[in-house]
């Protein structure tokens, strides 16, 4: 047991971790009765995809990807830019970061449409449950 | 990557993830969620994602936390499961 722990979770705890987030979503997402711990669980799956990526640019003794000098006279230039590569394995990998960015942002407006549309929902209906939800859309007349 | 940090952070998001979508107080349950955000902004800041993480304590731990905390003042606080 502790030689699993030792050999296979603690050298990828990153990638454990973003799976169990991923399935608490989900299971949010199927189980929960309320539907704001179902738009919560939307959000916890959305920060699980994004550990995912930010961790794969990570590695090993990198620091954060700020590049401190660069000589003057040689900024913006083809030998500064090869010059920055030469030290590229002390940074962490930027790409997925910045991807993420936009995930970020995106994520906080679906999750500002949700909310929106939970409060249509109540003022429709007086209740948030599903299972009260979904009763009071059966009773509904046919043509409405 | 700090691997002790790594660690503690990760395994305090797990638990606070579970009992923010187990408490049956939704706005409890919001405020959870915000140490949620803040935690998961801690872990991009020690993963070397600095930019991530300001957006993250920003937008994920401050307006999503607004946004939650005006829809339960607009509907129910209290929660079936």
């Amino acid at each position: 047991m502790v030689e699993f722990f030792l050999n296979t979770v603690k050298p990828n705890f990153n990638y454990w971790v973003y799976v169990i987030l991923m399935m608490v979503g989900l299971w949010s997402l199927i189980a929960k009765n309320n539907l704001i711990k179902k738009i919560m669980g939307l959000a916890i799956f959305q920060t699980a995809i994004i550990l995912f990526y930010v961790s794969l640019g990570v590695k090993d003794g990198a620091t954060i990807p700020v590049l401190e000098q660069v000589p003057v006279e040689a900024a913006g230039t083809v030998a500064a830019a090869s010059t920055a590569g030469a030290f590229a394995d002390g940074f962490a990998n930027p790409v997925p970061h910045v991807l993420m960015l936009t995930a970020i942002v995106v994520g906080v407006a679906t999750l500002g449409v949700a909310l929106a549309l939970c409060q249509t929902i109540f003022k429709e209906f007086d209740t948030l449950e599903e299972d009260e939800l979904l009763r009071k859309i059966k009773a509904l007349p046919d043509d409405v | 990557m700090i691997l002790p940090f790594d660690i503690i952070i990760l395994v305090f998001l797990i638990v606070a993830a579970v009992i923010a979508l187990n408490v049956k107080d939704l706005l409890s349950s919001a405020m959870i969620f915000a140490i949620y955000g803040f935690l998961i902004c801690l872990l991009w800041a020690e993963m070397g994602a600095v930019d991530v993480a300001f957006t993250e304590a920003t937008v994920g731990a401050g307006i999503s936390t607004v946004l939650f905390i005006a829809t339960i003042l607009n509907t129910r606080r209290r929660s079936s499961d």
